[in-house]
């Protein structure tokens, strides 16, 4: 098949507004995998349960979904903290296993899959938007708002997070803690109080990525499992715990699936992404933007 | 010795009574109602959680409505009937489970699928094992190894339901003028897929079309914009698509936000039947030829069935379930019809009496007259194309009529004339 210049042009653009939507849901496992190394492998699921309390609100009030899920950040925020608290308690505190707080939240990804199909059906569930349903054309170039007003959002995310990292006292803290809990306590600050908070800005960020979701395709319970892959590969291949290294990463997910589809067929693309990602890993152990 | 003759007689008599009082409970028991005897049990699982239970409990409700009409005429057999059902979840495993609990436990006189294929395949084994007639549910080609003599498929796809699915939509297609010359196809890699991609082949080959495009995507795939462009790149008249639920809807939307040009578009779009995905994309579906199974076409209203569509609509609501019905409810009270008039013409619930008269006979149900294969498929495919034309909006109301969900092939059933894909998005 011949590939044409608008088929090239339109792969790239989709790859790149898919890539921001990867990030955006890869960015809570960034900062709970990379900062605070815990396994968070329900944080898909979290997005899901974030996607159906933006249904619930946008039907209620009629507010926009992205707007919904803003508005949801901070019951996100809180309900994270207190899940750090009880897996730190039953978890963390005990100096137990990595492999016990992953089974930790493997049986909570179950348990809110069910909670949901219990509350909502198993259904698709949508929301409506103007820019749902609306594509800008600049000649042979489209551009679906449906992906391209998540892109927008994602990136404007990543930066806010970015900089509340960079520019904060409690964003150096949670990078800090990162690398050395100890010396946290030799300026007096809690390190369990700074991964509270470090987990309930992962969690925060899930109801932002639910909007998206939402946005993006029709909702069921167990759509979380579609990305748990991908969300861990483009923690590991940007770099565990960093915010550039997700958005690069996620990004050259997004342009490998559609330019492999239309390259080599769109069969080949997981594929080709996850050996692309293991080559350069091979490469770079630490990922693009790890700390070797 | 008077006295004692006197208590010896009025224990005897005492006794006596006793026995006479059983003799004559037993007796009235006898000649009570056949009401008062052992329900007739109907056991079966049903997805009422997971991914199949828009349908599952779709199809629930409209069997619910048989056993009650069923039991307002006297019951089957002189019994009223009582149905057992667990939710099977939407996953095959639990099927095992479920079917012991039901045969050895709940004591079933007889057993039903539950939905569709898969769960049907995990099912099938078991009636085998106990040598019972078991009626499935919306599987496709389930007995083609099994080979199991007593195994009946609601389904109307006959014994090869991939071509089944997508000959309806070719034949619509090779009415165009002109006649489209290439066909693209494009289904997910997996099971589903792949036999929608065989038919999809051999429908090409016996119209004489040239294959453009034929690739697969994904499962997981959430975006299908590029796979769309890429189909466009080669131009093709027919674009023929095998999906699942999820997937048709992303589909339809890359289709609609890539602007895709070709004469006809659609086949084997699993979901698309349902009146969620109907709200959900409203005029995007403007268009789409899809397979579908009964609608309220003029020449499909069977007798009963317009009543039950009643019916079924009016406890819908109230039940959570698909609201208008069209595509799962009157399959499973057909289904439930077909054993009930096999049991109360054999005056059996047994495999063996049960078998040979469902294979023997062409019931009158609501969905038409139905006759089983050697395979216990149905003997005759009888799938429909409608292309959904003149959609506005995104009121589901509107698809309980019959001008915006059109059968158009085959001939036999049609309500409404083909449009090319570009004429019914105008």
């Amino acid at each position: 098949m011949t590939i044409t210049y608008p088929l090239l042009v339109n792969a790239v653009i989709a790859g790149l507004l898919m890539g921001g939507f990867y990030a955006a849901l890869s960015v809570g496992a960034t900062v709970a995998f990379g900062l605070l190394d815990i396994v968070n492998i329900a944080h898909p699921t979290f997005a899901v349960v974030g996607a159906y309390a933006v249904l619930v609100l946008n039907r209620a009030f009629n507010i926009d979904p992205i707007l919904c899920g803003l508005l949801l950040t901070p019951i996100f925020y809180g309900a994270g903290m207190l899940l750090y608290q009880l897996y730190h308690h039953f978890f963390e505190r005990r100096g137990d296993d990595a492999m016990r707080g992953l089974a930790f939240f493997f049986g909570l990804m179950f348990i809110a899959e069910v909670a949901m199909i219990m509350l909502f059906g198993v259904d698709f569930r949508y929301v409506h938007a103007p820019y749902i349903t609306t594509t800008w054309n600049f000649g042979a170039v489209a551009l679906p708002l449906r992906l391209a007003v998540p892109f927008a959002g994602s990136i404007l995310m990543l930066l806010a997070l970015e900089l509340y990292l960079k520019k904060t006292f409690i964003g150096r803290a949670i990078v800090a803690v990162a690398q050395d809990p100890f010396a946290l306590r030799l300026v007096a600050v809690s390190p369990v109080r700074i991964k509270r908070i470090a987990f309930g800005i992962a969690c925060a960020s899930a109801a932002l990525a639910g909007a998206f979701i939402i946005v993006i395709e029709p909702l069921q319970p167990a759509v979380g499992r579609e990305f748990i892959g991908r969300v861990f590969a483009i923690c590991v291949f940007g770099g565990l715990g960093s915010l550039p290294g997700t958005i690069v990463a996620a990004v050259s997910l997004g342009l490998v699936e559609n330019l492999s589809t239309i390259f080599i067929g769109a069969s080949w693309s997981p594929a080709v992404a996850f050996g692309v990602l293991l080559a350069t890993l091979a490469w770079r152990p630490s990922g693009l933007f790890g700390r070797s | 010795m008077m006295q004692r003759r006197t208590r010896a007689t009025g224990a005897g008599g005492f006794r006596a009574a006793v026995l006479a009082t059983l003799a004559a409970l037993s007796m009235a028991a006898a000649s009570l109602p056949a009401a008062a005897e052992e329900p007739l049990k109907i056991g079966f699982g049903m997805a009422e959680t997971g991914p199949l239970a828009g349908t599952g409990k779709s199809a629930l409700l409209a069997m619910t409505i048989w056993a009650e009409d069923v039991n307002a005429k006297g019951g089957l057999l002189g019994r009223q009937v009582k149905l057992i059902h667990y939710d099977d979840q939407s996953n095959p495993a639990n099927v095992p489970a479920l079917y012991a609990k039901l045969i050895d436990l709940d004591k079933v006189d007889l057993i039903i699928s539950g939905y569709a294929t898969p769960i049907i395949a995990s099912t099938i084994p078991i009636a085998m094992q106990h040598d019972m007639v078991l009626m499935g549910f919306f599987g496709l080609a389930n007995n083609a190894k099994f080979k199991y003599d007593k195994y009946f498929g609601i389904f109307p796809a006959g014994e090869k339901p991939a071509l089944a699915i997508m000959q309806p939509f070719f034949d619509a297609a090779m009415t165009l003028n002109p006649k489209p010359k290439t066909v693209a196809a494009v289904y997910p890699e997996m099971e589903f897929g792949q036999s929608i991609k065989n038919g999809v082949k051999t429908a090409a080959a016996a119209a004489g079309l040239q294959t453009v495009y034929d690739q697969g995507f994904p499962p997981s795939m959430t975006d299908l914009t590029t796979v769309v462009r890429q189909i466009q790149a080669t131009n093709p008249d027919i674009v023929a698509i095998g999906t699942q639920p999820g997937q048709s809807i992303a589909i339809v939307r890359a289709i609609n936000e890539v602007g895709l040009k070709a004469k006809i578009v659609g086949g084997g779009m699993t979901g698309l039947q349902t009146t969620d995905a109907e709200g959900l994309l409203g005029e995007q579906l403007n268009g789409f030829v899809n397979f579908n199974i009964w609608l309220p076409a003029p020449k499909m209203q069977y007798p009963g069935v317009m009543d039950f569509v009643k019916r079924y609509q009016e406890r819908a609501k109230a039940a959570g379930v698909d609201p208008i019905g069209y595509y799962a409810a009157p399959w499973a009270y057909a289904e439930l019809q077909v054993l009930g008039q096999a049991v109360e013409a054999t005056k059996s619930t047994a495999g063996d009496k049960l078998g040979p008269y469902i294979h023997a006979t062409t019931f009158k149900t609501i969905i038409g007259d139905v006759k089983f294969g050697e395979s216990g498929e149905w003997a005759q495919p009888r799938m429909l194309a409608a292309q959904f034309q003149n959609v506005k909006g995104n009121d589901i109301e509107q698809f309980k009529g019959t001008d915006k969900v059109v059968v158009v092939s085959p001939a036999e059933y049609k309500s409404g004339e083909l449009l090319s894909f570009e004429d019914a998005r105008r």
